[in-house]
């Protein structure tokens, strides 16, 4: 089983920016380490000169011209926000 | 209680066609049903005014001749498709009150074929897990019980809500989606038939992302020409998704002869494990027989990376899923958490997704995290599209050795407790898409086909996998395999 301490778990958290109080992170860290065990097996798999899968199903990506096709609905856009205000998306303060 | 909602799509076309039935009535039929199975947790958005005004539209068009097979099949749409005007969550709490402004590619071509929505379907989280026991809305309830025992039993998942709502005869087929076995687990749990199609057959635009190199949606359906009925009318090319395939859609229901003489079924020596209980062991055998007794030649086959498909699947979907869910933000849909005086936007992100994300999510979304961040990116992700890649290739090779088609189990199990697995580690519950994971690994089309009953009268499923593109042939098999086993076992009504 791979190890994750709880500063490990913490970090992951805070990359993923999910809350986690500081008494779960024992228990997180413990699943961590279940699953990274479980994914642990690949590192036994022979994977010289194999490429990574890009596309599972070979295609050529279509193209087409670079137009605005589509637009011009910003109450459409905005109907589900939390909070909108004058056309725009509402957050709290970013810069002090 | 009205016989109607037991009809298969493809009898009632004909009897719409006939004039014997309308689809108001059909509908209204539905309608009741569902109003009586609330303890089932299938149907979680019920639309019944839109299905009534879709109803009549379409009897409107029966009535003038313009009828397509799905006009007038009242159907339930899985809770991950987007539909206009009509709550849309995934199953999340993140996403609770949110109403789609579009309407999902798969749900437009369903509706303008004229089938009518009867609302949305129970389903796992973000369709992350495979007992529909993580979804905000609750249980989905498999409407198979072990004989006169009256524990509640899993329908399997994530697609547990369209399995228990077409296996309890609440609707007449339903969509579903298929990342690791979400369609196909599920519908062997609950005896009815589940399609994955080929990756790219059916477009992914509109359907709420989890993996999306392996997100599928396809049909769930009482029969194989029923799924072939639906998948018809959900597949075919979209230009609003890049990874959809310009290729012509059959009408697949018309190559249904269940001729299988002169194919060759695969049988793979790495999917019988140890520990597998006697009765798939067995289920596993008849199928064998009974395709051989149709006509087909049986050849030993071996995928020799098998054992590596669940690890990879664990590396590379939570990995797309945490890049697919960052944008559960607060910001532009769904919940925002309230703040606390102070609170940056830092703040409202964490918030707001440790409260919208239940527990298997945020796990997958960490995990996902942890093995796309800097330091092992190259030891698990890169390692992992590797191994993905060897995983194809073990199915080309089989292919090309003449293989028509691979015949597995469907799951490891019949249908299990709901709570039973409470205690478990999550890779206990990983462990149940162990034969369907490595299909969306190859991008191709899987089918699973109730063939038999364990001891206690639960349902058991096979799996049959087709070569890319070939879904016409799969069901065709699928057929033979149908007629073959003559499951016709229903639950007995509890709900």
């Amino acid at each position: 089983m791979s190890e994750i301490d709880t500063a490990t778990a913490a970090r992951v958290a805070q990359l993923a920016r999910i809350r986690v109080d500081d008494d779960a992170l024992p228990a997180l860290a413990e699943e961590f380490g279940a699953i990274l065990g479980f994914i642990e097996q690949l590192q036994e798999v022979d994977v010289e000169g194999v490429e990574p899968m890009v596309s599972v199903t070979p295609m050529r990506l279509k193209r087409r011209a670079d137009e605005v096709t589509d637009g011009g609905m910003a109450d459409t856009v905005l109907s589900n926000a939390p909070d909108a205000r004058e056309g725009f998306f509402a957050v709290p303060k970013v810069v002090e | 209680m009205s016989e109607l909602p037991k009809l298969t799509i493809a009898a009632a076309r004909d009897a719409l066609r006939a004039g014997e039935v309308t689809s108001a009535e059909l509908t209204e039929a539905c309608l009741s049903a569902i109003d009586g199975a609330d303890a089932l947790g299938a149907f979680v958005h019920k639309t019944p005014d839109r299905a009534r005004e879709m109803a009549a539209a379409a009897d409107e068009r029966l009535k003038a001749g313009d009828a397509p097979d799905l006009c007038g099949i009242p159907l339930g749409i899985k809770d991950l498709f987007c539909t206009k005007g009509v709550a849309s969550q995934a199953a999340s709490r993140i996403l609770e009150g949110f109403s789609p402004e579009y309407e999902s590619t798969v749900t437009t071509q369903l509706f303008a074929a004229g089938a009518v929505m009867l609302g949305k379907l129970n389903m796992d989280e973000f369709a992350m897990g495979s007992s529909n026991e993580t979804s905000t809305y609750g249980n989905a309830v498999n409407p198979w019980r072990r004989g006169n025992d009256t524990a509640q039993l899993t329908p399997g998942g994530s697609s547990g809500g369209s399995a228990a709502a077409v296996a309890a005869d609440l609707c007449l087929g339903a969509t579903g989606t298929d990342t690791g076995g979400s369609i196909r687990q599920p519908a062997a749990f609950t005896g009815i038939t589940g399609l994955k199609p080929t990756y790219g057959r059916c477009s992914r635009w509109g359907i709420i992302a989890f993996a999306s190199s392996l997100d599928q949606a396809g049909p769930m359906a009482k029969d194989v020409r029923d799924a072939a009925i639906l998948l018809s009318a959900m597949a075919g090319h979209d230009p609003k998704d890049s990874t959809s395939a310009d290729l012509p859609v059959p009408d697949f229901e018309s190559m249904l002869t269940g001729d299988v003489r002169g194919k060759t079924i695969g049988i793979p020596r790495e999917y019988r494990m140890d520990g597998m209980p006697d009765e798939i062991e067995s289920l596993w055998a008849e199928g064998r027989k009974m395709l051989e007794d149709a006509g087909a030649t049986i050849v030993d086959i071996s995928l020799p990376h098998t054992k590596y498909a669940l690890p990879t699947y664990y590396v590379i979907a939570p990995a797309e899923a945490s890049s697919n869910l960052a944008r559960y933000d607060g910001v532009r849909y769904g919940h925002r958490a309230k703040l606390a005086q102070g609170d940056g936007i830092v703040d409202m992100y964490e918030k707001t997704r440790a409260e919208g994300f239940g527990p298997e999510v945020q796990r997958r979304v960490m995990v996902g995290t942890y093995v796309l961040s800097a330091g092992f990116y190259d030891a698990y992700y890169n390692r992992a599209r590797k191994v993905r890649t060897l995983i194809k290739k073990d199915f080309e090779d089989v292919f090309e050795q003449g293989v028509d088609a691979i015949l597995t189990p469907a799951t490891p199990s019949a249908a299990f407790g709901l709570g039973e697995m409470a205690e478990a580690d999550p890779v206990q519950m990983y462990l149940n898409d162990i034969f369907t994971v490595t299909v969306n690994l190859a991008g191709l089309p899987g089918i699973s086909v109730p063939t038999g009953q364990d001891r206690t009268g639960l349902p058991l499923g096979l799996q049959l996998i087709g070569k890319p593109w070939e879904e016409a042939e799969l069901l065709n098999t699928a057929y033979a395999l149908e007629r073959a086993s003559g499951f016709v076992a229903k639950p007995e009504k509890w709900w």
